[in-house]
């Protein structure tokens, strides 16, 4: 069978694979960015319990395996009588794993913010709420944006985990085919050229945007 | 099913899984050894004054480090029998870890070579020791210290990563925890356990390596004493 025959036959499946790996890209970076903001911010709270449960859920998150966490939050949940869908489950475990090294890369740009603009704020009488939601946050984008890109990608390569939780993703697609077909050279292979395409052609491209566009706010640009 | 957590289960599969964590160790000590070498012929790859090596270096790096790892290990287990190498899940698992994270080893590489500075070449021309005195004596010494946080960081990165290895049957602790959950029907103890065997290995390490990293920063003179 040539591989033009292949893709005609199963290409369209591999498609539909990649449309729900894309879903669960989607979903789990918003969750991921939203609870990195929130641990970051926590992390740096003088109140010793916010600190403390912030530093609780990075450390537990940091020092398991994705995997783990994903079983754990598929099989183990339920017992409790929480049952997730698959997709949720994927959704919720790569999110809540991604935020906890997310947490780590905005705690560090809040502390790489020059010392001035904190002095600035704090001559000009802001409220600490006002200091952080005025000042700090806008400047932190163009510090953080470069290592959260390369997060981002590791979180594409992370969504092919889902398939092991039933997700039909475009790794269980290939799984699948191969196990029909015994071509594991065209599926496989395929599934890894969709993967790179996704991560040099889309992801990269767009996050390397969004470090220009921060940058740009900031006026960072020209220098 | 209940969600009551049975101790006189959780105790009875305990040593079943302790065993399967050396496994696991050994997988990850084993990856990691081929990384560090495949990383040295990466940064050799990305060094040599060739062109055309350094372009395909840098294309094969890109791909490995933006696909996952899993479907990696599957086309190395299922495609190089189709070429007649059967090899056992063991060896393609450490094949594929070793490839996977031997490109992020050679960044690592890269960018503590970069972080000598360029001065010290500069002496060492001037003073017209021959590259490979210049390696031994000069820049590696000073290299060696900045790439131990990021080598160490990778250590615990591929230890968290040996679970992907239980999909294509190494029989490490995820292997085990699902095994003995299939066979009970009981799934809340082994990942849990899986879960703080994972923590109580990896937090202690990623203090250690952070303590390394500050040393070598203290002696580096990049932060001082008071500021700790």
């Amino acid at each position: 069978m040539s591989y033009f025959a292949f893709l005609s036959e199963h290409g369209p499946t591999m498609l539909f694979g990649t449309v729900t790996t894309i879903k669960v890209l989607v979903c789990s970076t918003i969750l991921y960015v939203i609870i990195s903001l929130i641990f970051g911010l926590m992390r740096l709270s003088k109140n010793p319990i916010i600190q403390g449960t912030a530093t609780v859920y990075i450390e537990f998150f940091r020092g398991t395996s994705l995997l783990v966490q994903l079983f754990w939050f598929y099989y183990v949940l339920p017992f409790f009588g929480l049952t997730l869908e698959a997709f949720t489950a994927g959704v919720v475990a790569i999110g809540m794993n991604f935020g906890a090294y997310g947490a780590e890369i905005v705690r560090g740009g809040i502390l790489a913010v020059p010392k001035g603009q904190w002095e600035g704020a704090f001559a000009l009488n802001f409220t600490p709420a006002k200091r952080m939601r005025k000042i700090i946050i806008p400047q932190i984008f163009p510090i953080i944006l470069p290592p959260a890109a390369n997060l981002t990608v590791e979180l594409l390569k992370a969504t092919a985990l889902v398939a092991l939780v039933t997700v039909v993703d475009l790794t269980f697609e290939a799984k699948q085919i191969n196990s029909i077909t015994w071509l594991s050279a065209q599926c496989f292979g395929t599934a890894l050229l969709i993967y790179y395409m996704i991560s040099r052609f889309f992801l990269v491209p767009f996050l390397r945007w969004l470090e220009v566009l921060a940058a740009r706010k900031v006026g960072k640009d020209k220098i | 099913m209940n969600a009551e957590w049975r101790w006189d289960f959780a105790i009875e599969i305990l040593p079943q899984m302790l065993l399967a964590t050396l496994n696991t160790i050994l997988a990850a000590g084993i990856g990691y050894a081929i990384a560090a070498a495949v990383g040295l012929l990466f940064l050799l790859g990305q060094r040599t004054p060739i062109k055309i090596v350094n372009m395909i270096n840098r294309e094969i790096v890109e791909f490995i480090r933006s696909t996952p790892l899993l479907i990696q290990l599957f086309f190395v287990y299922f495609v190089l029998p189709q070429f007649g190498i059967t090899l056992s899940a063991w060896v393609c698992g450490m094949i594929t870890i070793g490839l996977h994270f031997g490109t992020y080893l050679s960044e690592v590489y890269r960018g503590a070579l970069e972080g000598v500075p360029k001065t010290q070449w500069e002496a060492c021309r001037a003073l017209n020791f021959s590259s490979f005195y210049t390696y031994r004596k000069i820049v590696l010494p000073q290299a060696f210290p900045i790439a131990i946080p990021g080598m160490g960081n990778y250590l615990v990165g591929i230890f968290k990563d040996t679970p992907l290895l239980s999909t294509i049957g190494v029989a490490e602790l995820f292997h085990a925890a699902t095994a003995v959950g299939g066979y009970h029907y009981r799934y809340l103890e082994p990942y849990t356990i899986v879960g703080l065997i994972f923590l109580t290995l990896s937090i202690p390490a990623a203090m250690w390596i952070r303590k390394i990293e500050k040393n070598v920063n203290l002696a580096q003179g990049k932060i001082k004493k008071e500021q700790l």
